[in-house]
Parts: structure tokens; C-alpha cells; sequence
């Protein structure tokens, strides 16, 4: 019996020194460990999906690998862990993931009861229209009458209604389907005018009509639906890396240094370039990483706006123009924080 | 002499011809035409083929994509009336097979199912020599060398995480973990729940409702999701290790009633009869019972099988990429986007599923004939 109490007494001191080290610094043990740990979905177009040699691309993967090339100076040491939204709070919650960059909403909910934080917006998404370019229709409050195919018993249903109302439109021609699919299928046979979802969803449906340049996305985004990659609360550290990681991401491109002017950059009189390339003053030491981690993360990624180019912007087959994802500068919502 | 003369005078009329007892006419009349109703039918099953073959050909072969000479991988795909895309297939061919595998080590995975193959066809062809050696081996050595070469880490092989593991590599190796593991326990569930020991009885009782109660699903969330909560941060056991105990387990339960049906067909007086020879109960269940009541129940435990192999697919949920997962990752790339991609992805990975379950169903049917003793009617 004593020895049974012993070994219980000793598994139990394990795992709460276990436990304790993993919560007081996860830094420590990605450095340990050699690598970073990323949620990201099961394969969503142009924001994780691996490509033809296997390895993830994205927007979201390219913030992994930024956060991999601060902590790092390898964008490489991440291991994608594909998430589906039935599992992905309970993998950052329960270690499985360092970080959840899996085109997660941020809401209140999710960031006060979840036991997660949100390091920032990686992507403004939020419900838009698709139509027909032979329509002539530039925008949605041209739709006034319009038959919309729309998914029943979802936000979007609530979001078209209370915006076709808000703007005195007529919806009575609104038709819905049981599944998405049967709302793409049903607005590809002409049996709707539009149909709408998440504007980055739409994007990915219409790579896979007949002709995708004869539909354009209505440039009205009329929800709300920004995405951000979340951490489990508690480590101010790892929170702080991974929120300076994305304004140091969005910062490089709002000062205009990119993957091919980085190391020009470094000669730069601007301060604010010298203090985000870490020419001047050590902006790394205080969470943890070295002065140049900002250095590395354009240097090895890129900035923000090269990877939107790269993974969703007009030149890809998505083709999602920047809208509220350019920077303030240009009429987007991006709005890094300064580094100094 | 004159009168015996007999001169024909005259041809013999020819004898009408006998009835057929060949030929393609002959067949038609019987099998196809003989009746009115049945004349129906053949027609109605013609027009079916003539309504469904044309379009099925056209869309799998006539107006199917094979190939992509220019590089432009879902553009190749998009065109009027276009078919099967098997070009996205030929593209993601090695992640389809072989997962996130890095590209270099592959040979292990190809070594990996040679060896099973060698091993296997003097295994299950019971003309083949040395079937009892390659058993032993595939039972014993084979799953510690293919951990070796899938895992690595040792020997210099470069070390492969789990979750690179993926593709048609991964439906494998599940399965048939889940097939080998899963009936050795099905039987010891089965004999159990026949003891007279209540404490062994219960458990066995227990196990079996309790699994075969829950779905699958949620045996896979649970071991997913809930398991990590219940030990430290930072020592979690590995994600495909968990969802392959989980379905181990699960399967177990079903097995163990597949068996037990076959348990329940024995008659007593096998039992008794083996009592009379001075058999122990052991060698009562190995030598007599067990080898009567597996053959009976054959068909029931290749449908678990089968039905096992599809089961694989669910993993999907917990983001592992086996077989149908990593076909439909390659529909879903921006690079392969076709009106038809989904479509193709789908009819494929169906197609590889009927390769196998088709294989085994095959396999059952030969070994039921060849276990044959007489029973059958």
C-alpha cells in the first residue's frame, strides 16, 4: 500500500511540475523543441492548403512561418497541424498547437470564454455578393429585387435580410438551399442573380465555375468577419510574440521593405525602418528573440503585402482585391502598431 | 432377281434441320426473349445502358483530361464539356499516395510495401510454399520493421513525425493495424462474454455495449480531443496512435459479436465429443470449436473488415490525411480548380475504396470455398 502511495505521490509531482514548466513559458519550449506548432484548417484555398510538393501555402501559413523565422531565422521549423473547426479550439487549448492561425473569427465570445487570445487580424473577411459580370451590376445596393441564393438557418441568411432592409431594398426573391453546395449549384444554373457568403469562400467556389472572369465579387462586404491567429491566454510572452510578429509583418510593408530591398533597407536613415530591422535599439530582447527577429521575418517570408500578392490577391486565381485588407494608408483597415 | 431391285428414283426430301442447341440466337431466345415480360425487361435494361454508358464514357474517358503537356494543371481542365480532370490525380499522384512523406525517403515507404507483398502472397495463397514462415514474420518482424522504416529516427533514417504520415499509406496502415488487431480481441471478447466467471463475463459485456453504443465519430473526437486534457501539457501520446487505438477498440466490439454468432452455431456435442477424446478446454476452443465457428461466420467478419477499411475515412474529423482527404486537399487547390475537380476527386477515391473492398470480398468468397467441409447447402 505504501508503495502504491508512493508512485501515485510521484506520477502526481511529475505532471504538476509537468504542467507548471509547459504554462510559464511556451517560448522556452518551442525553443527546445526546435519548432513552432501551427493550427491551420484542413485546406482552404489561398489561406492553407498544401500544394503539389506537399508543402502548406497561405496567407495564414505565411504567418506560421513569419513567426518561425522571428523565433528562428527559419521560416521551415513549423509543423502544420490541419485542424477541422470542430477540433481546433480544444487542440490550442489542450498544447496540441502553439498557435491557431485557422481563419478564426475574433470575437468577444471566443476571446473572453474560450480561454484564447487573439494576437491581432490577419485578414478582414465578411459576407459579399457574387454576379454575373454580363448583369451589370458594380453594387449591392443595386440589388434591389434580386433573386439571392443564400445557405437557411445561418448568419448569412440574418445578414442579407437585415441589409437588404436597412437599405430599403426588396427581398422577397430571396431563395435558400440546405447546404452550400446547393447554393453554388443553384446560382451556377441561373436560377439566382447572386448568391453570398464569406467573400474568401466565394472566391474559392468561383476558381471552380466554367468561365470565373465572367463573375465579379460586389466590392460591399456587409459583416463582419475579421480573422486572426489566437493563442491559449495566460502567457504574456508567446501572446506578445505572436501579436508584434504580425505588426512587424504589416509594418515592413507599410514602411516599404520588402524581400528584395531588406538588406538595402538596413542602411535607411528612416528610424522607424532602423528600429524595425533592429539597426537601432533591441526591440527582441524583450520578448525573448534577437534584435534582427523582424530582420528575419521579411528577409525569409516577406512582408504582409507580398504574401497577400502570393497566396489571394488579384494575380492568383482567387483574385480578392485588397479592400479593407490594404493598409490604412491605402483605405484598408490594416493599422500596424509602432514599433519603437 | 428384278423385283429385289431397289433404284431410287426420286431425292429424299432433306429432314428439317435439328433444333438448336448453340449459338447466339439460341441464347437470346432463352435468356433474353423467352417470354413477353422478359422481352420487356431486356428492353428497358437496353435503353438504360444505351441512356447511362455514353455519358459515363465521355465524362470518365472521352472527354477526360489525361494529360497536361503545357503545365497548366486546373486551366488544362476547363473547357466546354469537359470531363474527369485525372489530370489533378496524375499531379498529386505522390501526395495521394503517399502523404506529406518527405520526398526523398519515399523509397521507404515503396520498400515498406514490397516487403508486405512478399510476405502476404505466401501468406494468403495456401499453394504457396513457406506460407507458416511468412506468417510468423508478418505478424512478428514486419510491423517492427515497417515502423522502422515509416518512423525513423534510427539506423540513419531520417525521422518521419506521424503527422506527415498520410494518403493511401495511411488508409493502410490503419486498417490493417485495425484488421490484425481487432480479431485477435474480437475472439477473446466473444470467449469471454460465454465464461462462467462474472468478473470476466461483465467486463467482456461491458466493453462490447459500451463501444458498439457510441459512433465512431465520437470514439475519434474523445480520443482526439478529450484524451490530451486528462494528461500534462507537452506529453501527449501521438494523435494517429490514439485515433488507432480508438478504432482498434471499437472494432474489437463488433468482431467479438461477429464471433460469438459463430460461437452459438457449434453444437454441443463437439463440445462433448472433445470431452470424450480428454481434450483440455484449451484445446477443446483452438482445435475444434474455434476453426469450425470462424469458418461459419467468415462472411460476417470479412463485412466488419470491409466495412473497417471505409470506416478509415472518418479520421478525416481529426484532420488526419488519409486516402479521401488528401484527394479532396487536391480538389480544393487554387491551382487545380476545375468545374470538375471535385467530381474527379471523388469518383477516384471511390475507385481506390472498390479496389480493395472489392479484393477482399474476392478473397473471402475463394477461402469459403476452399474451407468447404460439407456444411454448406
Amino acid at each position: 500500500m505504501k508503495k502504491h502511495l508512493f508512485s501515485v505521490a510521484v506520477a502526481t509531482s511529475v505532471l504538476m511540475a509537468g504542467t507548471s514548466v509547459a504554462q510559464a513559458d511556451l517560448l522556452d519550449d518551442v525553443m527546445e523543441r526546435g519548432y513552432v506548432q501551427c493550427g491551420v484548417t484542413e485546406g482552404l484555398p489561398g489561406f492553407s492548403n498544401p500544394d503539389d510538393n506537399n508543402e502548406w501555402t497561405g496567407l495564414e501559413v505565411d504567418y506560421c512561418r513569419a513567426l518561425a523565422a522571428a523565433i528562428f531565422d527559419d521560416p521551415d521549423a513549423v509543423r502544420y497541424t490541419p485542424l477541422t473547426t470542430a477540433v481546433r479550439f480544444e487542440s490550442l487549448s489542450n498544447g496540441n498547437v502553439d498557435v491557431l492561425s485557422r481563419t478564426t473569427t475574433w470575437t468577444m465570445s471566443r476571446d473572453t470564454d474560450l480561454g484564447l487570445s487573439f494576437a491581432g487580424v490577419t485578414y478582414y473577411d465578411g459576407q459579399g455578393f457574387i454576379v454575373r459580370s454580363a448583369d451589370g451590376v458594380t453594387s449591392a445596393l443595386e440589388l434591389d429585387g434580386a433573386a439571392v441564393c443564400i445557405q437557411s438557418g445561418t448568419t448569412t441568411e440574418l445578414n442579407a435580410t437585415d441589409y437588404f432592409a436597412a437599405n430599403g431594398m426588396d427581398a422577397s426573391n430571396f431563395l435558400t438551399f440546405a447546404s452550400r453546395p446547393e447554393t453554388v449549384q443553384a446560382y451556377i444554373e441561373g436560377r439566382c442573380d447572386t448568391y453570398t457568403t464569406d467573400a474568401s469562400g466565394i472566391a474559392g467556389d468561383r476558381t471552380k465555375f466554367d468561365v470565373p472572369g465572367d463573375h465579379i465579387i460586389l466590392p460591399e462586404i456587409i459583416s463582419k468577419e475579421p480573422l486572426g491567429p489566437a493563442v491559449r491566454s495566460g502567457d504574456t510572452r508567446w501572446f506578445n510574440i505572436t501579436r508584434w510578429v504580425l505588426n512587424a509583418w504589416l509594418g515592413a510593408e507599410e514602411l516599404g521593405v520588402t524581400s528584395a530591398n531588406v538588406d538595402e533597407m538596413l542602411e535607411s536613415e528612416n528610424p522607424e525602418i532602423r528600429r524595425l530591422l533592429g539597426v537601432e535599439g533591441d526591440f527582441g530582447a524583450p520578448i525573448g528573440l534577437s534584435a534582427d527577429w523582424a530582420y528575419n521575418i521579411v528577409k525569409q517570408v516577406g512582408n504582409y503585402g507580398e504574401s497577400y500578392e502570393a497566396n489571394v490577391g488579384p494575380s492568383t486565381p482567387l483574385g480578392l482585391d485588397r479592400g479593407l485588407n490594404a493598409l490604412w494608408t491605402n483605405g484598408g483597415l490594416h493599422y500596424p502598431m509602432p514599433i519603437r | 432377281m428384278s423385283d429385289l431391285l431397289f433404284v431410287r428414283d426420286h431425292i429424299q426430301p432433306p429432314l428439317p434441320a435439328p433444333h438448336r442447341t448453340s449459338g447466339v440466337v439460341l441464347w437470346l431466345r432463352t435468356n433474353l426473349f423467352s417470354s413477353v415480360p422478359s422481352t420487356i425487361v431486356t428492353i428497358l435494361a437496353v435503353l438504360f445502358l444505351y441512356w447511362i454508358i455514353p455519358p459515363l464514357y465521355g465524362f470518365l474517358i472521352g472527354d477526360a483530361v489525361f494529360s497536361d503537356p503545357e503545365g497548366l494543371r486546373g486551366e488544362a481542365c476547363r473547357f466546354e464539356g469537359v470531363g474527369a480532370c485525372w489530370v489533378m490525380i496524375q499531379g498529386r499522384w505522390n501526395t495521394i499516395i503517399y502523404g506529406f512523406f518527405p520526398n526523398s525517403e519515399l523509397w521507404r515507404i515503396n520498400l515498406m510495401f514490397v516487403i508486405a507483398i512478399v510476405l502476404l502472397v505466401p501468406m494468403l495463397v495456401p499453394k504457396a510454399p513457406f506460407g507458416r514462415t511468412a506468417a510468423l514474420l508478418f505478424f512478428l518482424v514486419f510491423p517492427v520493421v515497417a515502423f522502422i522504416l515509416m518512423s525513423g529516427g534510427i539506423l540513419g533514417l531520417r525521422q518521419v513525425p506521424t503527422a506527415q504520415w498520410g494518403g493511401l499509406t495511411l488508409t493502410l496502415i490503419i486498417s490493417v493495424i485495425g484488421i490484425t488487431v481487432s480479431m485477435p480481441l474480437g475472439i477473446f471478447l466473444a470467449l469471454g462474454r460465454q465464461s462462467k466467471l462474472p468478473i470476466i463475463k461483465g467486463f467482456c459485456v461491458g466493453f462490447i455495449e459500451v463501444w458498439r453504443a457510441v459512433p465512431l465519430i465520437t470514439v475519434l473526437f474523445m480520443a482526439s480531443v478529450m484524451f490530451p486534457l486528462f494528461t500534462p501539457q507537452g506529453v501527449t501520446p501521438d494523435t494517429l496512435l490514439r485515433a488507432i487505438i480508438g478504432i482498434v477498440l471499437f472494432e474489437s466490439a463488433y468482431m467479438a459479436e461477429v464471433v460469438r454468432g459463430g460461437l452459438q452455431a457449434i453444437p454441443r456435442g463437439q463440445f462433448e465429443a472433445s470431452s470424450a477424446l480428454g481434450l483440455s478446454k484449451v484445446k477443446t476452443m483452438v482445435f475444434v470449436v474455434l476453426p469450425q465457428a470462424l469458418k461459419h461466420v467468415i462472411p460476417g467478419i470479412v463485412n466488419t473488415f470491409i466495412a473497417l477499411f471505409k470506416d478509415t475515412s472518418l479520421v478525416t474529423i481529426i484532420g488526419l490525411f488519409e486516402l479521401l482527404n488528401t484527394v479532396r486537399s487536391a480538389a480544393r487547390d487554387v491551382n487545380w480548380s476545375s468545374p470538375t475537380s471535385d467530381i474527379t476527386g471523388y469518383v477516384f477515391a471511390g475507385f481506390m475504396f472498390w479496389i480493395f473492398c472489392f479484393g477482399m470480398s474476392r478473397y473471402s468468397i475463394y477461402m469459403e470455398g476452399r474451407l468447404h467441409t460439407g456444411h454448406k447447402r
